[in-house]
C-alpha cells in the first residue's frame, strides 16, 4: 500500500507511553523492594536478580520464537516488571531455581502462550505464585526473620543459600503473621491468646516481620501506591475497593466474633494485601477497564481475600482471589458498560422531551 | 417558551468539565499575541464549489469571464448547500477540477481566478436593518451571503437559523471555546472584533427567536472573555458570557450544551431538541458583515502556526488562497515540517499538496515538526483503559478497535461505533500509540459505503420502477391515442363515404403531437 500512512488525527500525542508507564510502576515499587532487599540481605538480592534477569531472557526467547520485533518489545519494560513482581512474592531465602521457574511460568505460560503483551487473561505474576504455592508448598512458605543486611548471611553465604540450597546459615525461620494466626486458630486458640505472639502494628507497618521478599513494608507499598495514583498511572477505584471491602468485612467479622477473626488492621498490614491492592489487582491487562467494572472487580477481590484467608487452606490466598477475578473480567466487561452520551444505560437514545409543539419531525 | 434547565442555574460549569476529555498542550502562545493581519491579494485564487456540507454549488461563470468582488459565481443547489462568491476581482481562467483541501487530495470542481489586484467591488447584497427584519429575511440574507459554520463543520448557517420553524428554541450558544490546540483565530477575532461579533450574535438570536444568548469561552482566553463581557445585550436580547474549563473537546456542540445547560442531547437528535442552537463566533462575525454591510463570505481568519512556521500568525485570507502562499506570507518554514495540516492537531486533516486552497471551514494551517507529532511505532493494546477514560462519549475505543480489526463492523456498531464523534481523545491518550481514530474512520467509511450501496440499490430500483410506470403510462396513452385515431378514422371514413370534402391537413398533423404529451 503506497497511500499516505497518516490519514487521520490526532497529530499530537500525550507523553505517556507503555515503557514510561512500566518505568513509573517500577519506580513506585522500588522503595519497598529496596527495603526488602536490605532487610533480608544477600540471598534476597541474588534471588531478585535471578528472577528479573530470567524473566527478561524468557521474554526475549518468546519474542524470537513468535517472530515479534525483539528490540521494540523487549525494551518496553513489561517483562522486567513481571519478573520483579514474581520476585516480590517469593520467600527471601528461596533457591534460584524457584525464581527461575516462577519467571518461566509467568512469562512463557501466563503471558506468551496467551498471545503476548496485552493478551493474557491471568496476571502472570499471580499465576506463577499460585502454581508454585500448590506445587512446592514447603519452599514457598519457608519464612525467615528480617535481620538486615549487615547481620544476615555474608556475600558468600548468600551465594550458597541461593545457588547451592545451603541450609548451613542458621536463619531464624519463623512463620508469617497470617499463617501463624491460621494455624493457631485452627488449633483452637482465640485471637486474644494469639495476639501477644504477633508482631506489633508498628513492626508490620515498617516491615520488620517475616514475609515474602517485597511484601513486608506496608508503609512503603502504600506510599508507592499513592504515588501511582497521583501520577494517574492507576485510578484509585481498584485499590480503594479492595482495601475497603477487606477492611469492612473483617471489621464486621471481628466485631461479631472477636475471638475467631483477625481484626481489620491486621488484614491490611500483613501478607500481600498492599502489594495486591496497588500493584497486582491494578494490572491493566487483567482488570476491567471501566470505572464501574473496576469497582465490581475490586470489591470481589477484597471479599475473596477475606474468605480465602479465613476459611481457605492457603493463608496467603491473595493470588487465588486475583486469579479468580481475572477469569471474571471478560464477564464484568460484557455486563458493566459505561453509559454512552445521549443514551440510557440500555443503549436506547434518551427520550426527546422538548419536542417542538409546532410539530414537524426531522 | 421553555426555561433553561434548573440544574444549569447552579451548575458551576467553570469547575466541572465534561466526562472524559483530555488536556493536550495548547501551544496557543505561538500565535495568540499576533493581531489579525490582512494578507495581500494573491495572484491566483482557486475557489472550490464545495466548501460546505451538502450539495455542491452550481458554477455561474465560464472561462475568461471577468468577475468583480462579491459576484455570485456558484449558486447553492438544493436546500442544503451554499452560495460561492468571487473573493476579489479578476478573470476566470478555469472552471475545472483541482485538488481538494482534504487528505485524499482528489480533484473537485473548482473555479480558478487570476486576480487583477484592483479588488473592485461589484454590487453588494441588499442591506437589512435587523431590528426591523423578519427572521425569514435574516436567514435568507445569510443564505445569500453563502455563510457556513466556520468552526470547521461548514454546515450552511442559514439552515440552522431556520430551525425555529420546527423546534421550540430558547437559547443561542456562541461557541468560542476553540478547544483545539494551536488555534487562536476565534480568540483574536473576539478580542479585536467583539462589538461586531456581538452584533452578529444578536442578529442570529433574532432570526432564531430565542430569549437568551450564552457566549461560551474557554478559561484560557482571559482577554477574549473580558472583551465579550462588555456586552450584556445584543439587539436587546440578554447575552451572558460563560467561562468553560479548558479541556478538549469542549467545543463539541453537544458537550458544550451539556456543560452549559446540564442536559444531554439524546443520541441521533439535535441540540435544537433541547431548544438550543450553537453557532461559532466567527460565523457571527460573518453574519454581521452580511446583514449590516451586504458583504458575502469572501475571507476568513486563519491561524498559521506550528513550530515549523517561521512567523506564526493570525491572517485574514481570501477564500481560495493557496496554502503555500499563506505560509510564504508568514515567512515560510523554519524547518522542514513533518506534517502539514488544515485545522487543529486533534481533528485537522493532513494535506499532501501545499497548493490546495483555503476554504470557508479552514480555521488553521499548521506545519508541525517531527518533535510535535507522534511517532508511528505502535505497541499492542495493554488494556490500560486510558482511551475509555478519555472518551467524552463513554465508548470503549479499545474494544471498537479490536472488533473493527477483526472486521466485525456490526459488533462495533452495537457498542456505539456510530456515536463516536471522532474527537481523537482516545488516540491522543493511548500509551501504545494505537491509531484508534483512524480505525474508527475506516469503519465509519465502510459502513457509509455499505449504506450508500444499499441506498443506491434502492434508488436504482425506485428509478427502474418509475421508468416502468412512465413507460406503461406512455404505452397506455399511445394505445388510447391509437384507439381514438382509429375511431376518428372510422368516423371520417363514414363521413367521407357520406360527404366527400377532405379534412384540413394541419389538424391531422397536430393530432399525434398533442396526444403524445
Ligand atoms: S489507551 Fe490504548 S493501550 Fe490503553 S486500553 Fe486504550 S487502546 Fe489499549
Ligand atoms: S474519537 Fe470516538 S471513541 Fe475516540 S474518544 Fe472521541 S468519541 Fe471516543
Amino acid at each position: 500500500m503506497t497511500a499516505p500512512l497518516i490519514i487521520s488525527g490526532p497529530h499530537t500525542h500525550t507523553l505517556f507511553t507503555v515503557s514510561r508507564t512500566m518505568l513509573t510502576v517500577s519506580a513506585a515499587l522500588a522503595p519497598a523492594t529496596l527495603f526488602g532487599l536490605w532487610m533480608f540481605g544477600w540471598p534476597a538480592i541474588f534471588l531478585f536478580l535471578v528472577t528479573v534477569a530470567s524473566a527478561w531472557l524468557f521474554e526475549v526467547a518468546c519474542l524470537r520464537v513468535a517472530g515479534k520485533p525483539v528490540a521494540r518489545f523487549a525494551g518496553d519494560g513489561s517483562a522486567i516488571l513481571t519478573g520483579w513482581l514474581v520476585a516480590m512474592t517469593l520467600p527471601p531465602y528461596a533457591p534460584w531455581w524457584l525464581g527461575g521457574t516462577g519467571s518461566a511460568i509467568a512469562i512463557v505460560i501466563a503471558k506468551h502462550l496467551f498471545g503476548g503483551l496485552g493478551q493474557n487473561l491471568f496476571n502472570p505474576a499471580m499465576v506463577a505464585r499460585a502454581m508454585l504455592l500448590i506445587a512446592l508448598p514447603v519452599h514457598m512458605t519457608t519464612w525467615v526473620a528480617p535481620v538486615g543486611l549487615p547481620e544476615g548471611p555474608g556475600f558468600l553465604d548468600g551465594l550458597a543459600i541461593t545457588f547451592a540450597g545451603s541450609q548451613e546459615f542458621d536463619a531464624v525461620s519463623s512463620a508469617s503473621t497470617l499463617s501463624h494466626i491460621k494455624s493457631q486458630i485452627g488449633a483452637g486458640a482465640t485471637m486474644s491468646e494469639i495476639a501477644p505472639d504477633l508482631a506489633g502494628l508498628e513492626a508490620r507497618l515498617i516491615g520488620l516481620v517475616p514475609g515474602s521478599l517485597g511484601e513486608t513494608s506496608t508503609i512503603l507499598l502504600l506510599l508507592g501506591g499513592i504515588a501511582l495514583m497521583a501520577l494517574r498511572i492507576v485510578t484509585p477505584v481498584i485499590p480503594l475497593s479492595v482495601l475497603g471491602t477487606l477492611a469492612g468485612l473483617s471489621a464486621l467479622a471481628s466485631t461479631l466474633a472477636p475471638d475467631r477473626f483477625a481484626p481489620p488492621l491486621l488484614h491490611l498490614t500483613s501478607g500481600s494485601t498492599m502489594l495486591c491492592a496497588f500493584f497486582i489487582a491494578t494490572d491493566y491487562v487483567t482488570s476491567p477497564v471501566t470505572a464501574m467494572g473496576k469497582f465490581v472487580y475490586g470489591v470481589a477481590i477484597g471479599a475473596l481475600v477475606f474468605v480465602i484467608r479465613t476459611w481457605g487452606s492457603f493463608p496467603e490466598g491473595v493470588a487465588f482471589a486475583v486469579l479468580l477475578m481475572n477469569a471474571c473480567t471478560p464477564l464484568i466487561e460484557t455486563y458493566v458498560r459505561p453509559r454512552v452520551f445521549g443514551r440510557t444505560r440500555t443503549g436506547k437514545p434518551l427520550p426527546v422531551k422538548a419536542r417542538a409543539p409546532r410539530g414537524g419531525k426531522r | 417558551m421553555s426555561f433553561p434547565h434548573f440544574a444549569a442555574l447552579f451548575r458551576p460549569s467553570q469547575f466541572f468539565g465534561i466526562r472524559g476529555g483530555v488536556h493536550p498542550e495548547t501551544r496557543k502562545h505561538l500565535s495568540s499575541e499576533s493581531p489579525i493581519e490582512d494578507m495581500p491579494i494573491p495572484t491566483l485564487l482557486r475557489v472550490p464549489l464545495q466548501q460546505h456540507i451538502g450539495a455542491e454549488a452550481e458554477p455561474l461563470v465560464r472561462r475568461d469571464d471577468l468577475v468583480v468582488k462579491g459576484q455570485l459565481i456558484g449558486r447553492a443547489r438544493g436546500p442544503v448547500s451554499a452560495n460561492i462568491h468571487a473573493p476579489t476581482s479578476g478573470r476566470v481562467i478555469a472552471v475545472g477540477h483541482f485538488a481538494a483541501p482534504h487528505p485524499s487530495g482528489l480533484p473537485i470542481p473548482t473555479i480558478t481566478i487570476r486576480t487583477d489586484g484592483q479588488d473592485s467591488w461589484g454590487p453588494r447584497l441588499g442591506r437589512l436593518r435587523p431590528e426591523n427584519a423578519t427572521p425569514e429575511e435574516i436567514a435568507a440574507k445569510v443564505a445569500e451571503a453563502g455563510i457556513v459554520g466556520m468552526g470547521g463543520a461548514t454546515f450552511p448557517s442559514a439552515v440552522k437559523l431556520n430551525l425555529r420553524a420546527k423546534y421550540d428554541l430558547h437559547t443561542l450558544v456562541i461557541n468560542g471555546a476553540e478547544c483545539e490546540p494551536y488555534l487562536t483565530c476565534d480568540d483574536r477575532l473576539m478580542r479585536e472584533r467583539a462589538e461586531e461579533i456581538a452584533d452578529g450574535v444578536g442578529i442570529m438570536a433574532r432570526a432564531l427567536g430565542v430569549a437568551q444568548i450564552v457566549v461560551a469561552i474557554e478559561s484560557n482566553k482571559a482577554e477574549a472573555i473580558s472583551a465579550m463581557q462588555r456586552f450584556d445585550r445584543a439587539l436587546d436580547i440578554p447575552l451572558r458570557v460563560q467561562v468553560v474549563p479548558t479541556q478538549y473537546p469542549m467545543g463539541s456542540e453537544k458537550h458544550l450544551v451539556k456543560i452549559l445547560t446540564g442536559r444531554e442531547t439524546p443520541a441521533r437528535a439535535l441540540t435544537a431538541d433541547l431548544g438550543v442552537v450553537v453557532h461559532n463566533a466567527a460565523t457571527a462575525h460573518a453574519v454581521h458583515l452580511a446583514v449590516r454591510y451586504g458583504e458575502p463570505l469572501l475571507s476568513r481568519v486563519v491561524t498559521v502556526s506550528g513550530r515549523a512556521v517561521r512567523r506564526p500568525a493570525n491572517v485574514r485570507v481570501l477564500i481560495g488562497t493557496p496554502v503555500s502562499e499563506v505560509i510564504a506570507h508568514c515567512d515560510g518554514y523554519a524547518e522542514e515540517p513533518d506534517r502539514l495540516l488544515l485545522g487543529g492537531p486533534m481533528m485537522g486533516q493532513p494535506i499532501q499538496n501545499p497548493r490546495v486552497p483555503v476554504v470557508k471551514g479552514t480555521s488553521g494551517i499548521l506545519a508541525l515538526t517531527r518533535a510535535e507529532t507522534p511517532g508511528l511505532d505502535t505497541m499492542p493494546c495493554i488494556r490500560c483503559g486510558r482511551c475509555a477514560q478519555a472518551c467524552p462519549v463513554g465508548l470503549t475505543p479499545f474494544e471498537l478497535n479490536a472488533r473493527i480489526q477483526s472486521e466485525d463492523l456490526e459488533g462495533a456498531g452495537r457498542i456505539g461505533l456510530l456515536d463516536c464523534i471522532t474527537c481523537g481523545c482516545c488516540s491522543f491518550t493511548c500509551p501504545s500509540n494505537i491509531p484508534l481514530v483512524q480505525t474508527i474512520h475506516y469503519a465509519k467509511g465502510k459502513l457509509a459505503e455499505a449504506e450508500g450501496r444499499r441506498h443506491q440499490q434502492e434508488e436504482t430500483k425506485r428509478l427502474a420502477a418509475a421508468r416502468k410506470a412512465r413507460e406503461e403510462a406512455a404505452a397506455e396513452a399511445k394505445r388510447q391515442m391509437m384507439a381514438k385515431r382509429k375511431a376518428e378514422m372510422e368516423a371520417r371514413k363514414q363521413r367521407e363515404a357520406a360527404a366527400p370534402p377532405p379534412p384540413p391537413p394541419a389538424q391531422a398533423m397536430a393530432q399525434p403531437g398533442g396526444a403524445a404529451q
